[in-house]
């Protein structure tokens, strides 16, 4: 095998084994930082041996035990004789087991608790959400330090520093490698699906830059529910997110342009639309309804978008659904874009001067102060009721806040074609 | 990115023979941990081609062929979809399931909407132009 074969041969691996891998080097050594430089010595070690070696029969295996050596040697060498490392070295030196043993626990449940666990401690709401997001798609996810900077347009030092950062505060906080106690579960479970949909998002909808859509960082994201919901199927809003996210990512081929522009939901060719993702995403959705318990945020959202995937063509579209489905997401989970939101569907159902009437009251909402769909949707419902010089002045209005530079073509689009001077 | 992992036939398949329980329960297993790591999207197996059809296509003529089909080893017996990294990942899970016996599975990549490049262009900028236009024309008629 050549040394770039092999090379690229160990990033795969380590791209499947590196979650599992810290994930069980924390619980035996407590501290996530500690695990993560084993885990990282045994990526060098492999580096080095599988080019001449060969990659072993079973990597995952061979990793952790070269991880646990590593350990016990630093321990050794330390001369850390009070009891908890003696501990320590004798639980080591335990687990030291056979790599068919080793294959067997790969396969056992525990891992999966390990690998609910690390995710719990990634998106501790100890850490800042940025951090938060670094930590989950470094040590989940698998994705480089490099990866995540490019992802998210950020240097890579800065990404470095999170990450450091974070392991350190998590340590200094001592967030324990445990399940949150069942009275946080729902809140920790929330704050998980917060760290992923807000990936997700990154790669849907890209707040800055050039580019409209990073589907990267939609994937990754995906496979990170993905993953969240084997290790949790009992929980609706996993589930949720899960179907949230697979019928949006649906769309990711329709709603980029030949020029790599957006193209709005009903003015997308729904021919484009990922048939696979969308049954996914409908099943998901329909796993979340099947444990009967209240539908939450994620699983409403979810309902909304199947309501237009399920629709053949935007005439088809049952408004007067979403707008229910809308005022549940209202009731338990306020907030003024889900008001926006609610009054798009209104508007759709029930009329442009319905809607308007609504995107009216939210004005002077300072949450939306610089919020560029609020005028686009004013400026839109304007221009279906004929009142094109206000409807121009608000789109632009818009152009002007959007950070996105193929948001702002598209709205600057849409003034020129309301006519008349300006645009 | 997407990969199809294709399973090619043999001649159990193509003699309809079912896998045993030992290889089911490890296909199974095989299966569950693809899912667990969010890297599966879809899979079948298929029934033997005696029970397939072939349609050949010849200018407007169109001739339906039944099953079985010869040449055992081009034909395919199963599939999945997965989402990977890149094909070194996909290759890295392919090794871990349970096949045997000089079985061969390939593994292709599943085209991206940037794989069609400037080809695509001219006639999707056609589509996108007539859809603005249509799009404007309904926004008059309301």
């Amino acid at each position: 095998m050549s040394g770039a074969a092999a090379r690229r041969t160990v990033e795969a691996v380590w791209r499947i084994e590196s979650a599992k891998l810290v994930a069980g080097l924390t619980r035996l050594v407590g501290d996530l930082g500690q695990a993560e430089d084993l885990a990282q010595d045994a990526l060098v070690v492999a580096l080095e041996k599988w080019p001449e070696a060969g990659v072993p029969e079973n990597p995952g295996a061979w990793l952790m035990a070269t991880a646990k050596h590593r350990a016990l040697d630093h321990f050794r060498r330390a001369k850390m004789l009070d009891r908890r490392h003696e501990d320590l070295t004798r639980r080591l030196e335990a687990e030291r087991p056979s790599p068919e043993a080793e294959l067997h626990a790969a396969l056992d449940d525990a891992i999966g608790d390990d690998l609910l666990r690390l995710i719990f401690m990634t998106c501790h709401p100890v850490l800042a959400l940025q951090a938060r997001v670094a930590l989950t798609l470094r040590l989940l996810g698998g994705l480089t330090s490099e990866e995540i900077a490019r992802a998210f347009l950020v240097p890579v030092t800065t990404v470095q520093q999170r990450i450091v950062r974070a392991k350190r505060t998590l340590k200094e906080s001592r967030v324990p490698f445990e399940l949150p106690p069942a009275h946080e579960l729902g809140e920790r479970l929330e704050a998980v699906l917060g760290v992923i949909y807000l990936i997700f998002n990154e790669g849907y909808s890209a707040t800055a830059g050039e580019d409209w859509v990073r589907p990267a960082l939609c994937e990754d994201a995906l496979r990170l529910g993905r993953i969240l919901a084997g290790l949790a199927p009992e929980e609706p809003e996993v589930h949720g997110l899960v179907a949230l996210m697979e019928i949006q990512a649906s769309r990711l081929r329709a709603r980029r342009g030949p020029e790599g522009e957006p193209v709005l939901l009903l003015d997308q060719d729904r021919g484009r639309w990922d048939q696979l993702l969308i049954r996914r995403g409908l099943e998901a959705l329909e796993r979340a309804e099947s444990l009967r318990r209240p539908l939450g945020p994620y699983c409403l959202q979810g309902a909304i978008a199947a309501c237009h995937a399920r629709a053949k063509a935007p005439g088809e579209t049952d408004w007067e659904a979403i707008v229910a489905l809308y005022d549940a997401l209202a009731e338990i989970d306020p907030s003024p874009v889900v008001e926006l939101n609610r009054a798009v569907a209104v508007g759709m159902a029930f009329g442009p001067e319905a809607g308007l009437a609504l995107v009216d009251e939210l004005v002077s909402e300072p949450a939306l102060k610089s919020y560029h769909w609020l005028p686009s949707v004013r400026g839109d419902l304007l221009a279906k009721l004929g009142r094109t010089e206000e409807a121009r002045s608000e789109i632009e209005r818009a152009a002007f806040l959007t950070q996105n530079l193929r948001e702002r073509e598209l709205l600057l689009g849409r003034v020129k074609s309301l006519g008349g001077h300006g645009g | 990115m997407r990969v199809m992992v294709i399973v090619k036939a043999t001649e159990e398949t193509e003699a309809g023979v079912m896998p045993g329980q030992e290889l089911l329960a490890e296909m199974g297993k095989y299966n569950e941990e693809l899912v667990k790591a969010g890297v599966m999207l879809a899979g079948e197996g298929l029934s033997a081609s005696s029970g397939g059809r072939r349609v050949r296509f010849d200018g407007k003529k169109r001739t339906v062929i039944d099953g079985p089909f010869a040449e055992t080893k081009e034909l395919i017996a199963g599939f999945w979809l997965w989402q990977v990294k890149s094909m070194d990942e996909a290759v890295e899970w392919l090794k871990r399931a349970p096949f045997d016996g000089g079985a061969e599975v390939e593994i292709r990549r599943v085209f991206e909407d940037d794989d069609f490049g400037e080809a695509f262009t001219p006639e999707l900028r056609d589509r996108e132009a007539r859809q603005r236009v249509e799009a404007e024309a309904n926004a008059k008629k309301r």
